[in-house]
């Protein structure tokens, strides 16, 4: 399967037609992130388009050229785009490409479903947005939240099919991405050896696997309302419409961990790289993401405080509880930093704008946790610039890093500094600019989803410079475009390694093959990469498993004979299995060289 | 795919299991059919959530006046005590199936086919039952997914079970059709552990939706 390009019949059409049936009917992980990473920038770019709509409108008081039923579908389809036609399916694609190559695996687990996942993407788009072709397009929120949503034209039922079919797919792509990381990592690579980008993909799998459903279940209820003539939200029929914020909030809150823990990962990968240092405290950080994902199942009602149907103090207690294992990474990160060689390239610029905006998209929805606070400023623009601090401040600087630190590896050429440095500049800017000034918008009462405000002393000048902001995240996106269209124009001379790096990704070739190794290093520490390069050195032996440190001073070169926390008779026995077979690594082209076990991701 | 690569290699031992390292402990289809069923479990809690908490607003007044006796797991319809029938043939469709995992597993592919082929007929016969018990509801009672909330609760989860036992028998249809054309033995069978293991899970849900929507009320 991983070898589709290899296969006989792709030679069978000449030319352009070979290399569009290629990309078309692909099962290959690297090309399906390509299409997932390329799919979910088109989607980036339109929900921004729509963002600058409403950015525009809002720029001064007043109803200028849009009418509020427009506006309506313009939050709606933003919201719903960014979230699950941008953000998730991007780290989806980033996912896609790297998670196989750092787990030192062939391909995913289930390659025909992984495609299928991904077509599923386009199509759920192409249903949202046909919602304009119907007589207007959803238009109740991203939240779609019951009564507004059981009324209203058929392009909410395109947004409910949309939403499932979406859910669908990333229920399909959370069960492949389980299945590859437990069943096929490269011998030695444990799960506490396994990168936080992985840890960060299993957790997000896991809250995928039982979040999603629970929408599913619920937009099937809102569907069973519209058009059946069901009662579960229609107090009238003895329904109840808090019951879709119940519903809805039990998946929505898990998902927003789901937004950010992939950015979580890319970030922990970047730090040590660039800080030449290895990740601080990594047992800790994988509690940290374990429990953060399991602690995201017990908030969701943190969002209905002013239904007065929920018990208040149980779910203020347990939001403000994520603080901690969130704390523990961000004092993690920190400490990775500290006393590092620290390189300012792009990557490590993300990264750095990501760790400290994020803080202050974290801090203020810890203020949300207060319950009176709550009260508050419930459905006003401090919710807007909360979430907007932790999906664009979090999630798109984290994707961003991603993009500029495995961009050599997907196309084995090195973005531009420059043209970087400008772009990490405007966002960096433009992301603070567009979103400060909603926090002081929603202390003062400014409510959202509302296409006109008062012209309240201060105000206008708030959301003009909010509206300057969005416009600058917008010409962000053009150095990038034109450093990616600009860089892909110029020879493959990244060479497989160009940050030093420390993970399985950067021992194979830029771009990897189809089959990802000829070879793989012997893993013997969350760095196989780094051990390879530099020999093993004492510093890294505390990110190990206990007991795995004292012993860790070999050479590469070394027998691997000492006890690395495992039982030693185990380990004979996977020796003299390693004997017995030596003829593997010429079966299997990427049998593992320099180990003593044979491979098993057999290419097929 | 890669499960039965995996299924060439060297002899399982303990200590690769504790690893994870790819080859013995559970296959990887298996693995994968076992979290859907994780996935399946979280769409039915929605809906038993929805289900609880109409019961809870309503109580004591549930089932909702005028509709106390209409699911009634002993009616008098033209067929007596059919959804009783109904469950007692899921229930022994799940045994036919175990069967035939059994069967396979010694190598027996003709037991396993015929036990398989029960299955599918069991499975069937529930569908055709389902929608029976539907229509006289309909009829009889005009009892409908719009009458009120009591209805849209029993139309929306029986439905979306009888969704996912269409599903079952969809894949058992599959699995017969393979293992008539002698695609199974006693080492790979994979499919058919898996599909066993989806049915099994519609099974428990279909005992679950019938103790509540029948008998708990």
């Amino acid at each position: 399967m991983a070898t589709t390009s290899l296969a006989p019949r792709a030679a069978t059409y000449p030319g352009r037609r070979a290399w569009l049936y290629e990309w078309l009917t692909t099962t290959d992980h690297k090309k399906i992130g390509v299409m997932y990473v390329t799919t979910a920038f088109l989607f980036f770019m339109l929900g921004g388009v729509f963002a600058l709509f409403i950015r525009t409108e809002l720029a001064v008081p007043g109803v200028q050229f849009i009418d509020p039923e427009t506006y309506n579908q313009l939050f709606t389809i933003h919201g719903t785009t960014m979230i699950f036609l941008f953000v998730m399916p991007m780290m989806s694609g980033l996912q896609n490409y790297i998670v196989p190559l750092q787990i030192g695996a062939a391909d995913m687990a289930f390659p025909r479903i992984n495609a299928l996942s991904f077509w599923m993407v386009p199509l759920g788009g192409i249903l949202l947005f046909s919602g304009y072709l119907v007589g207007g397009a959803a238009n109740a929120g991203w939240t779609g939240y019951a009564p507004l949503s059981t009324q209203g034209g058929s392009g909410l039922d395109l947004w409910i099919a949309s939403l499932v079919l979406l859910g669908f797919s990333s229920v399909l792509t959370a069960i492949n991405f389980l299945a590859t990381i437990f069943k096929m990592r490269a011998p030695g690579l444990t799960l506490l050896r396994m990168p936080l980008f992985v840890w960060n993909t299993i957790v997000t799998a896991v809250l995928l696997l039982f979040a999603v459903p629970v929408l599913s279940a619920g937009l099937m209820m809102l569907f069973i309302d519209r058009n059946y003539g069901g009662g579960f939200f229609d107090p009238a029929l003895g329904g109840n419409p808090i019951l879709w914020q119940h519903v809805f909030w039990f998946f929505g809150h898990p998902e927003v961990y789901i937004l950010i823990l992939p950015a979580f990962g890319i970030v922990s990968e970047i730090l040590p790289v660039f800080s030449r240092k290895p990740l601080f405290g990594y047992k800790a950080f994988v509690l940290a993401t374990a429990s953060i994902g399991a602690l995201g199942f017990s908030v969701w009602a943190h969002h209905m405080f002013t239904t007065g149907a929920v018990f208040l103090p149980f779910f203020s207690f347990f939001t403000f509880l994520i603080a901690v294992p969130t704390g523990i990474k961000f004092f993690n990160w920190l400490a990775t930093m500290w006393r590092g060689k620290l390189r300012f390239s792009t990557p490590m610029l993300f990264a750095l704008g990501f760790i400290s905006l994020f803080l202050i998209g974290g801090l203020d929805g810890a203020f949300l946790a207060v319950v009176p606070f709550d009260f508050h400023v419930q459905d006003t623009y401090w919710v807007v610039s909360h979430l907007h601090y932790v999906l664009v401040a979090g999630s798109v600087f984290g994707i961003f890093a991603g993009l500029y630190y495995w961009f050599p590896k997907m196309s084995g050429r090195l973005l531009d500094e420059r043209w970087g440095k400008i772009h990490w500049v405007l966002l960096f800017v433009g992301t603070n600019l567009a979103f400060f000034p909603q926090h002081l918008l929603g202390l003062d009462g400014m409510i959202r989803r509302i296409v006109d405000y008062a012209p309240n002393p201060g105000w206008a000048e708030l959301n003009f410079l909010s509206t300057i902001g969005a416009f600058m995240i917008a010409v962000s996106t053009l150095p990038f475009l034109w450093n990616v269209f600009v860089t892909l124009r110029k020879p493959q001379d990244a060479g497989d390694d160009p940050w030093d790096g420390n993970t399985l990704e950067w021992a194979t070739t830029s771009p990897p093959p189809p089959y990802n190794f000829e070879s793989l290093p012997p893993i013997r520490s969350e760095r196989p990469l780094f051990d390879l390069k530099h020999g093993a050195v004492m510093d890294h032996a505390a990110a190990l498993p206990a007991g795995a440190g004292e012993t860790h001073d070999e050479t590469r070169a070394d027998p691997p004979e000492e006890s690395l926390g495992e039982p030693l008779e185990g380990h004979d026995a996977g020796e003299a299995r390693g004997e017995a077979t030596p003829e593997v690594s010429e079966a299997a082209p990427d049998a593992v060289t320099h180990d003593e076990r044979p491979a098993k991701e057999t290419k097929e | 795919m890669t499960a039965d690569s995996h299924a060439l290699q060297v002899p399982h031992t303990e200590h690769e299991g504790a690893d994870g390292h790819g080859d013995g402990g559970i296959n990887t289809a298996f693995l994968g059919m076992l979290l859907f069923i994780g996935s399946e479990v979280m769409f039915f809690a929605g809906l038993f959530a929805a289900y609880f908490n109409a019961r809870a607003e309503a109580l004591p007044n549930w089932p909702p006046e005028g509709l106390e006796h209409v699911i009634d797991p002993f009616p008098s319809g033209p067929i007596p005590f059919l959804p009783i029938i109904a469950t007692t043939l899921l229930v022994i469709s799940s045994g036919t199936m175990q069967l035939a995992l059994w069967r396979i597993r010694k190598g027996d592919r003709t037991g396993m086919n015929r036990a398989l082929a029960m299955t599918l007929i069991l499975g069937s016969v529930f569908l055709g039952m389902q929608a029976f018990d539907y229509i006289a509801l309909l009829d009889h009672d005009g009892f409908g997914i719009n009458s009120g909330i009591y209805g849209t609760l029993f139309y929306t989860m029986t439905g979306f079970h009888g969704a996912h036992v269409f599903g079952g028998v969809v894949g058992i249809a599959v699995v017969l059709l393979r293992g008539a054309a002698g695609q199974f033995s006693a080492r790979h069978h994979v499919a058919v552990e898996a599909v066993s293991a989806y049915w099994h899970f519609v099974d428990v849900v279909w005992i679950f939706l019938f103790l509540t929507l029948y008998f708990l009320k």
